[in-house]
Parts: structure tokens; C-alpha cells; sequence
């Protein structure tokens, strides 16, 4: 539960004049969910973008498992083990929801009968089996965001990250991504969440990053978080539910 | 050696900006309505029609048929855009990419039909002759063309960016929902678009019926040269459609010249599919 | 891909029998060649839904490959005396190469832009054989009229032969395009079709399978493109590296329903006859009215029933379900 399975170091990324995200790190052990907060623009999501390579980072490394991913192309990111979620939900249209996430076990197994047996294991993992034949345009969004994690999931990451997973979703259905996160990390995959509803993070997280500015301003458990000044400073004006 | 070249140059620089024309009228159709109008060649071929046959029959000079040029094929656009193109918005992309190679197929053969395929030619236009510049030969007609292009490109430029209906439809080629949201009629913008850009090819018909060959097949391609020259300079963009227009005059005129004038075509191809692998996204495109 | 339904099994074999059984029913050589037309199209249509109605690349160049294809084979029958099935396979890989060599730099086109490009590189090959001395510029090939026989695959008493070789290639085709569709590649493709982001986040390389879809596509419209040059017996750019030929192809596509196995072969028994009909009936005072008709028929399919034939049946179905 010890070892650092993601070191970022100072990744700092440049739009034109702006810097979007400005010499950030930090370790992610394994097992852990690590949070990162920050308001909007604050370059959550770039930084997604870089540690996952969908965007190239001008500057820094970032180490996976001993290895140096930086520059690697998303495709192989993922074949090395972390998968992602988009912020705006994506499936694939005209296929089903079990195809969609076939289209995911795919990468580790080739063989379409291994492929579906493995894609069905994960819909029932994630609760969305019974809807298995449906399409996938036809799901509501919670559970479309379900079927995007069971697709990751399909891909057997090491390492899952989130991109507000649990944003625009009721109470309810808020406690069940919550419960599934917390699934996924039981069965033994780290995870990485970029979250703005605070519930969802201060619940789930060992630790929080908080991000304003493109830069790394806070790193702590999340009871410190809630009281830290800068955090608060950076907040001024949003509102946040807590429930402690 | 050096006449040569200054010769090419000029020469680049004339048939460029009549491409430029030909081009800002596309990218504002597909810049508002993400829409290619493959049938923008066959445009500029009735425009020349028009013009053509004003001078026939009425003695009038494509000068003074720009005018009536632009308000015909103003109306065609606008004719097209609602009863047909206004259907396939919001459907399958396929449907957007086919139907207008619908539009081309008809009217070059409806030209056909009428007109035969035979090769016309204005004989005795207004302008006519040679300027000799020193070492260059400017054709009169061709300067004109050009130089009327230019003051129509920097026209709608002016339009865009000034009027409230030109920056509404700049506002509708950024942002459609947003455009929606301020309470801008995107439907219309959509039928005004599609007019100004058949006026505005209906233009570059009459200017460059004053010296080319007008038959009915002459659209094909203009047209496809214009698609370059609109993703070259990037989707939407009025700028990039002009540096495009007359980048791709140069890559012509002296590819022809230097390389192979059989090939010249070629060459412009190439050069687009060259750039758009270095980047996608055109020259000014966003 | 669904596996296909008991009722769609039937039917299937029911028109296989039919069109097995048609040049017995009909007479005159007419009917025929119109019917292998409707194969011709219908095999690029299967083609071009590889690349298109899957993967999501809408390519209006695909006669560049047919071209290819034709002029390849009868280059090497005409001038090194190569068996055009030899050729067939050879115009297949050089088309095949080409596609590669288009793909690379279009890897990351989408959409119009793609459409253009494909245009553009269809244009840079029918003017490049326009003016290449060694395959005849623009007077083209004349293949020679060698004895008929399957061997040499060329037939002169009977478009009958022509018929069930090409309706084999059709089968052919449908095969290949069945099994990439239900295969890993397959779910590959309607992946890339989606976003590239999606693919990518999925552990695809977007560019590897989207070159895979080009050059399978290329290569079965090349044999196209051998099937004719061996049926007309003459090949020019004008006959086989024209534009019309490329929006017919997604025509037949898009009427039939891009992205179903049978929508082109739908697309093509629907769209041939009517364009092979009014050109030989109104066709020949040169008038042009043959086209008109069939650019209006266009401008009504894709403004009225853009989901083609399939989309109508398969609403239909689901109204009854």
C-alpha cells in the first residue's frame, strides 16, 4: 500500500501566454484515492490532459510504476494501465452497452468470447449487467457515466482517473457513484479523482490536492483542507455543501 | 530571366485573388452553417452564364452584370438553402456531404440541357487588351477581375465586423448555441449566409467571364480548388480564405510554369494535402 | 453487427437463389449488364462501408482505387502479358499501398475535411495517368481480345460468365466486410467512428486501425476496378478515374444505409438501374436531362430519406416490434 505508483513532477503546460498548469506535483501511492480540487480554470484538466497524453506537456515527467510516461501517446498509456474518464461523457453510439464495453476488454484480450465474458464481468461489477443489451445512447446520464467507467474498467487499469465523475448527478445518485468508486478501489485500483463537489471528495479521498492558478497550492488529508486559508481564499464566492 | 519571373508573380497574384473570392464565399456558408456546398463551382458557372448571356442578348458588359450576377445567384443560394439544404441540417453528415453534390450534378447538366456544352467566350468585353508594363504584360481584364475581388473580399470583410448583421452572423459561425441564446435567428442567418456566399461566387462569375471560357463543366474545377482553398486557410475563416486563395494562385501559376503546366492542378492537391497533414485545423482555423 | 436473424437468413438465401437464377430468367444482354452494374456498385459500396459507414471515413476518392486497380492489371496484361487474376492481386496491393500512403498524412481528418482530402488525392491520380505516357495518358489502354475463358477472364459470346464472377466477388466482399465488422477491428472502428479520444482512451491506436480500414476498403475496389477493365476491354482516365464514379459509390452506400452489410447492395439494386435506365433512355441525344433526373433523385434522397432504405426498414421493423 506503500509504493508510489504515479510521480508527477513538475508538469507546467502553456497555452500562448497562459500558463495552464505551472511546475505541479505530487505522488500517488497504490491503493490510495487521491482528490484534486480546484476552481474552474484552475488547470485541473489540463492536467489531466498531460498525465494522461492527451495534451503534450512542455516541462516535467511523469513516472508510472518506474517507468517514464511522459511523452507516451494516450493509446499506450492506457495499454500500460491507467485508464480515464472524460468530463463530458462519451460511449460509443450505435453499439450496446456491452459492446461498448467489449470495445474496452478488447485491449487485453483479443479473443471475442474471453472479450465478452470479461465485459460482462465488469457490468456486473458495476451494476449496469441487467442493462447490458440496451443501446447505449439510450441510458441516462449517471448511468452513461457508469457505462464510461465500466469501459475503463474493462481495460484493467492499475490506475483510474476521474474527471468529475460525480458532477450534475442527484443525491442518490451521487451515493452510488460514491459506493462504486470506493468498489473500484476495493478491488484493488487506485484512483485519481478531479472533483468539484466536495462531498464526493472529502469522502473518498486519503489525500487532496488543491490547484488554483495552474499551480499546486495545497496537499493534505481532507479534515486539514476544508480549514486550509488558501483553499478557502481560492473558494471565496462558491458555494460547497459539507456534511461535517 | 527575371521579366519571367516577375511575369508569374503578377500572374499568381491575379488569378488568386479571383480564387480568394470565389473562396470567402464558400467558408462563409461552411464557417456558419458547418456545411460544404459542393455545388459552389456550378455557382460560379451560372454566374458566368448570367453574365454571359446579358452580353449576348442585352449587349450588356459583365461589368455592369456583377450587380444582377450577385442578386440571381443571392436568390439561388437562398432558394437552395430552404427547400433543400435546410432539410439535411441536423441530419447524418453523410446526407450534408451528398446532397449538395446533388446541386452540382443538376445544374451543370440543367446548364447542359439549355446551353449545350459547348465553349463560349465574351469577345469584345469593356476591358479589353494588354497594359505593358515594363517587362510585364498586364491583361486588362484579368487586373480588373482581380482588382474588383479584392475590393469585394475587403467589402464583406468590412460587412462582418461592422454591421450588426454581419457580426451577428460571426457571432453564429463561433458559437451557435450562444448565438441562439442572445437571441439571434439562426435559421435566417443561415439563408443569408448561404445567398451572400452564391452572391458572392455569382461576383467572381461575372468578373471572370470577362476573359475565361464559360461551359457548363467549367465548375467542377473551380469548385474543388475552392474546397482546398477553404480547409487550406481553415474552416470559417475569411482571412485565411484569402492568404489561401492566393497562396494557392502561386502554387499554380509557378508550379505550372516551372514544373509542368499539365500538372499545375496537381501541384495545388498536393500542396493542400501536404498542409492539412502539418496542421489539420488550416492555416487560420480554429 | 447483430448476428443475423432467422427471418434475415431466409431472405438472404432466397435472393442469393434468385440472382443465381436470373440470367436463366431473362433475356437479352441488357438486363445483364445492368444487373452487373448493380454488383459493380454494390461491391464498392461494401468497399467504401469499411472505411466509411464503420470506421467514420467518408471517402469521395474511392475511384481513385477502382482506377487503380483497372490500370494496374491491364498495364500488366498489355504489356508483360500477366494473367489478370495475377493482376487483380497486384492492382489490390498497389491500390492498398496508395491508400497507406494517403492515410498517413489524412490520420487525423475527420468529417469534410477528409471528404476534400480524398477528393484532392482522386484528382492528383486521374491527372497524374492523364499525362503518364506509360499507361497511354489520355487515350488510355486497349486490352487485348484473347480467347475466352475463365482463364483468361475475358468472355465475348455471353455477358453470362462476367455475371457469376462478379456476384462472386460480391460474396467475397460481403464476407470480408462481415467478418471485420463482427471482429475486435470491427468494434475498433465504430470506435474511432465515435471520437478519436474515445479510441484512444480505449486503448486504441486510431491511426494503425483507421489505415487498416483504408486499405482493406482500397483493395476490394481496386478488384472492382479489375473486374471492369476486363469487362470493357478499354480503359481511359475519363472511364475510371472520374469523380462521379466516387459519389456514386457513397450514393449507393448512403441509399442503401451506411453502416448495415446489405444497405449498399440495397443502395446499388435500387440506384443502377434507374441511373443505367435514364442514361440509355434519355441518355443518348446528349442533352444531359439523364443527369439532371438523377441529380434531383440525389438532392430528394438525402434531403428527404437520409438514413436510406436500412433506416426506413429498420424503422419500420421497430414501429411492428
Amino acid at each position: 500500500m506503500s509504493a508510489p505508483l504515479l510521480e508527477v513532477q513538475g508538469i507546467s503546460k502553456h497555452f500562448g501566454g497562459l500558463w495552464a498548469n505551472d511546475n505541479i506535483s505530487f505522488t500517488v501511492r497504490e491503493g490510495e484515492i487521491v482528490g484534486i480540487i480546484g476552481p474552474n480554470g484552475s488547470g485541473k484538466s489540463t492536467l489531466f490532459n498531460c498525465i494522461t497524453g492527451f495534451y503534450r506537456s512542455d516541462a516535467g515527467r511523469v513516472v508510472y510504476r518506474g517507468r517514464d510516461i511522459t511523452h507516451l501517446s494516450a493509446d499506450r498509456i492506457c495499454k500500460m494501465g491507467i485508464a480515464r474518464t472524460f468530463q463530458i461523457v462519451q460511449v460509443i453510439s450505435d453499439m450496446t452497452v456491452l459492446e461498448n464495453v467489449m470495445t474496452g476488454s478488447f485491449l487485453h484480450i483479443p479473443r471475442k468470447r474471453a472479450a465478452r465474458a470479461k465485459a460482462e464481468e465488469v457490468l456486473a461489477f458495476t451494476g449496469l449487467w441487467e442493462k447490458r443489451d440496451a443501446a447505449a445512447t439510450s441510458l441516462t446520464i449517471p448511468d452513461k457515466k457508469r457505462l464510461e467507467v465500466s469501459m475503463a474498467l474493462a481495460t484493467q487499469p492499475k490506475l483510474l482517473m476521474l474527471d468529475e465523475a460525480m458532477a450534475g448527478l442527484t443525491p442518490v445518485e451521487l451515493k452510488e457513484m460514491i459506493t462504486l468508486v470506493r468498489k473500484v478501489q476495493g478491488n484493488g485500483i487506485t484512483l485519481v479523482i478531479v472533483e468539484h463537489v466536495m462531498e464526493a471528495v472529502m469522502e473518498l479521498s486519503h489525500r487532496v490536492i488543491g490547484i488554483n492558478s495552474g499551480r499546486k497550492i495545497v496537499e493534505d488529508v481532507p479534515e486539514k483542507i476544508v480549514v486550509n486559508p488558501e483553499v478557502i481564499r481560492a473558494y471565496l464566492g462558491e458555494r460547497y455543501h459539507a456534511r461535517h | 530571366m527575371g521579366s519571367d519571373v516577375l511575369q508569374q508573380l503578377v500572374n499568381s497574384l491575379l488569378i488568386g485573388s479571383v480564387y480568394s473570392l470565389v473562396a470567402i464565399g464558400l467558408t462563409l456558408i461552411w464557417g456558419v452553417m458547418n456545411i460544404i456546398n459542393f455545388a459552389h463551382g456550378d455557382f460560379l458557372m451560372v454566374g458566368m452564364f448570367i453574365a454571359f448571356w446579358l452580353y449576348t442578348l442585352l449587349h450588356l458588359d459583365p461589368l455592369f452584370s456583377i450587380p444582377i450576377c450577385a442578386a440571381v445567384l443571392f436568390i439561388l443560394g437562398g432558394l437552395i438553402y430552404r427547400f433543400i439544404v435546410s432539410k439535411v441540417m441536423g441530419g447524418p453528415l453523410l446526407a450534408q456531404l451528398v446532397v449538395t453534390f446533388g446541386v452540382s450534378i443538376f445544374l451543370a447538366n440543367l446548364a447542359v440541357m439549355l446551353w449545350t456544352p459547348d465553349f463560349r467566350l465574351i469577345e469584345k468585353p469593356l476591358l479589353n487588351g494588354t497594359w505593358s508594363l515594363g517587362a510585364v504584360q498586364l491583361s486588362i481584364p484579368k487586373f480588373a477581375a482581380s482588382l474588383g475581388s479584392v475590393l469585394v473580399s475587403a467589402g464583406v470583410l468590412l460587412f462582418l465586423k461592422k454591421t450588426k448583421t454581419g457580426k451577428a452572423i460571426l457571432a453564429v459561425e463561433m458559437n451557435r448555441e450562444s448565438a441562439l441564446l442572445v437571441g439571434i435567428n439562426t435559421d435566417r442567418i443561415n439563408a443569408l449566409s448561404f445567398g451572400m456566399g452564391s452572391a458572392l461566387v455569382g461576383i467572381a462569375g461575372a468578373f471572370l467571364a470577362m476573359y475565361y471560357y464559360i461551359y457548363p463543366q467549367v465548375g467542377g474545377l473551380f469548385g474543388l480548388i475552392s474546397f482546398c482553398i477553404v480547409a487550406l486557410g481553415g474552416f470559417g475563416s475569411i482571412e485565411g480564405a484569402f492568404i489561401a486563395g492566393i497562396l494557392i494562385g502561386f502554387v499554380q501559376t509557378l508550379g505550372g510554369y516551372y514544373f509542368d503546366p499539365a500538372y499545375k492542378y496537381a501541384l495545388v492537391f498536393l500542396v493542400y494535402l501536404i498542409t492539412v497533414w502539418i496542421r489539420p485545423q488550416g492555416l487560420l482555423g480554429w | 453487427m447483430r448476428t443475423p436473424t432467422r427471418r434475415q437468413i431466409f431472405v438472404s438465401a432466397f435472393v442469393l437463389v434468385l440472382l443465381i437464377l436470373y440470367p436463366l430468367l431473362v433475356r437479352g444482354s441488357f438486363p445483364l449488364h445492368v444487373m452487373i452494374m448493380v454488383f459493380l456498385f454494390a461491391m464498392m459500396g461494401v468497399a467504401w462501408n469499411i472505411m466509411g459507414g464503420y470506421a467514420g471515413m467518408f471517402s469521395f476518392g474511392q475511384v481513385a482505387f477502382f482506377g487503380i486497380g483497372a490500370y494496374t492489371s491491364s498495364y500488366l496484361l498489355t504489356t508483360y502479358h500477366v494473367s489478370p487474376w495475377i493482376g487483380l492481386l497486384a492492382g489490390g496491393v498497389l491500390a492498398a499501398l496508395a491508400a497507406a500512403a494517403i492515410g498517413i498524412p489524412c490520420s487525423n481528418l475527420r468529417g469534410h475535411y477528409f471528404a476534400i482530402a480524398s477528393i484532392a488525392f482522386a484528382e492528383i491520380v486521374r491527372i497524374h495517368f492523364n499525362n503518364w505516357k506509360l499507361v497511354g495518358a489520355a487515350e488510355g489502354l486497349t486490352l487485348p481480345i484473347l480467347n475466352q475463358s475463365f482463364k483468361n477472364f475475358e468472355f465475348h459470346t455471353s455477358k453470362v460468365p462476367y455475371y457469376y464472377v462478379l456476384l462472386g466477388f460480391l460474396i467475397l466482399s460481403l464476407l470480408v466486410c462481415s467478418w471485420v465488422s463482427n471482429s475486435r477491428m470491427g468494434f475498433y472502428f465504430r470506435a474511432i467512428k465515435e471520437s478519436h479520444d474515445l479510441a484512444k482512451v480505449v486503448g486504441i491506436n486510431f491511426v494503425h486501425y483507421r489505415l487498416m480500414a483504408i486499405m482493406i476498403s482500397a483493395f476490394l475496389t481496386a478488384m472492382a476496378g479489375t473486374f471492369y477493365a476486363q469487362y470493357i476491354l478499354y480503359l481511359d482516365p475519363d472511364s475510371v478515374l472520374i469523380l462521379p464514379i466516387s459519389v456514386q459509390v457513397v450514393l449507393v452506400a448512403m441509399l442503401g444505409g451506411s453502416g448495415s452489410l446489405m444497405g449498399p447492395v440495397i443502395g446499388a439494386a435500387i440506384l443502377l438501374p434507374i441511373s443505367e435506365g435514364t442514361r440509355v433512355w434519355l441518355g443518348p441525344k446528349g442533352t444531359g436531362i439523364d443527369m439532371v433526373v438523377y441529380g434531383t433523385l440525389i438532392m430528394l434522397i438525402s434531403a428527404y430519406q437520409p438514413q436510406g432504405v436500412w433506416g426506413l426498414l429498420s424503422r419500420i421493423g421497430r414501429g411492428k416490434a
